[in-house]
């Protein structure tokens, strides 16, 4: 079914995770050496060339982010977002405790093609510690043109959120904000400000060294480079692997393990993804996943074996992002808690008439009405759950289950 | 001239429901009395003959959520 032309680059390769793990700075400068030195314009070319993406979740081109933010024309802020608050991913303190320094090389270039004076890191309080020693060696060995801070991310779903960055490092609360004035213009007090995802910073540190060709060569024409992927769930040895983009799902499971069990689907783009058939050969690309509501995102991939029913599985997250809401919208505040209830009803066979129904209503009710996109990520997960599942709903409203009879 | 749009700012938005009685053509009520724009869109268009009913609504709105944005 997924017969596409298979491109070269997209297969599992270690190049952030390549080379030692220990976070020291004399390992990274004898493995990779001092970061060139390069000017704004060439930065944001180099990133724009090796069509860099961010590796957050929404995949944003990171050369237009850049050149937005430099021309602002005032003193920029840049901050690096290690806030992870999805359960199901681990990428982010991975990077941050294996390749520390690749981060900071990334957040200086940024800063440098931004013309930021303050820079930070946003980051769980358990990855401060160790983070804080790196900056210190990094600032004895004369590394950093840009001071940086340390920020605590508070551990919740929706406190990566771009706004909710820059409300942390403000020293507010870590809410998402309406988005009527962007934080590329006015962000940390009223400074344009760059938002960017650990990894991404470390990607673009990878490009500043060794260029666009060489990044282009991994992954596909259409999205190039490496990613990290976080594989759980039903996989002999779940953990942080690294592939570029197109990579064969059956390959990426391969790399943590390969399944334990037979395999009913995945979730691909964490819990505001969507389940994908648990299919071999299927692209772990934009494009191959998009009929199924998925896209790779931050890189979650977790496998639900075959007799686990994905309709509880998915009220499970639902009930969850449920409870990550800030409370501040309407809409998600009382939609989300109903989506959950309703999809609950109909996995532990609670059943009446008209409910998936009533859950797609729901789902399309709430989507595109809050501050942040956590509204439209939850009715995301609950629409591919009820399609990829089909079969089960059907089952549920007579009072059976295929995965668990 | 580029049409306007309205703008909802969810986080200061209480679900009062004075926008939606002021503007049905544009605005209905979900199911705890939110607004919900007729055509789907995150930012519903303002026709230019609404423009009127539209600035009310904005100057109205008891938490100050709603803005004509162009």
């Amino acid at each position: 079914m997924t017969g596409a032309t298979h491109a070269p680059g997209a297969t599992v390769e270690r190049r952030l995770l390549a080379g030692a793990s220990d976070g020291r700075l004399e390992t990274h400068l004898a493995e990779h050496g001092r970061m060139p030195a390069l000017d704004a314009g060439q930065i944001i070319g180099m990133a724009r060339d090796a069509g860099l993406t961010g590796r957050g979740g929404a995949g944003f081109p990171v050369w237009r982010k850049l050149s937005a933010v430099a021309a602002a024309g005032r003193p920029a802020v840049v901050i690096a977002n290690a806030a992870e608050g999805e359960p199901a991913s681990g990428k982010d303190k991975a990077l941050l405790a294996y390749r520390p320094n690749l981060i900071f090389d990334g957040l200086q270039l940024a800063a440098r093609a931004t013309g930021a004076r303050s820079a930070h890191l946003y980051a769980p309080q358990a990855a401060l510690g160790a983070a804080g020693r790196v900056l210190d060696a990094r600032r004895a060995a004369g590394l950093d043109a840009v001071p940086v801070t340390l920020q605590v991310a508070p551990d919740a779903f929706v406190a990566g959120e771009e706004s909710a960055v820059v409300a942390a490092v403000s020293g507010r609360a870590a809410a998402p904000a309406d988005k009527l004035i962007r934080v590329i213009e006015s962000g940390v007090d009223g400074a344009p400000t760059l938002v960017q995802n650990v990894e991404t910073l470390a990607h673009l540190a990878m490009i500043g060294r060794y260029g666009p060709r060489w990044f282009r060569a991994a992954g596909t024409p259409e999205e190039p480079g490496t990613f990290l992927a976080t594989v759980g769930g039903a996989v002999t040895a779940p953990g942080v692997v690294e592939a570029g983009y197109g990579v064969r799902l059956g390959d990426l499971l391969a790399a943590a393990g390969g399944p334990s069990s037979r395999l009913q689907a995945v979730l691909v783009g964490g819990y505001h993804g969507g389940w994908a058939p648990a299919d071999p050969a299927l692209p772990v690309s934009r494009a191959a996943l998009e009929p199924f509501g998925a896209a790779p995102g931050a890189g979650v991939v977790l496998a639900l074996p075959e007799q686990a029913c994905g309709l509880r599985e998915t009220a499970r997250i639902a009930g969850y992002l449920a409870d990550q809401s800030a409370g501040q919208c309407g809409p998600c505040i009382n939609g989300l808690p109903r989506i959950a209830a309703t999809l609950a009803d109909l996995a532990q066979h609670r059943a009446r008439p008209g409910l998936p129904a009533e859950v797609q209503r729901l789902a399309r009710l709430v989507s595109g009405r809050g501050a942040c996109r956590h509204p439209d990520g939850t009715a995301r997960l609950v629409l591919s759950g009820l399609r990829a599942f089909e079969a089960d709903v059907a089952a549920h409203l007579v009072g059976r289950c295929l995965a668990t009879r | 001239m580029k049409q306007k749009r309205l703008h909802i700012d969810w986080t200061a938005c209480d679900g009062r429901g004075l926008c939606a009685e002021l503007l049905p053509e544009l605005l209905a009520e979900d199911d705890w009395g939110f607004p919900t724009p007729r055509d789907g869109a995150a930012e519903p268009a303002v026709p230019p003959a609404l423009e009127p009913e539209a600035r009310r609504a904005v100057d109205r709105c008891p938490a100050l959520a709603l803005r004509l944005v162009s």
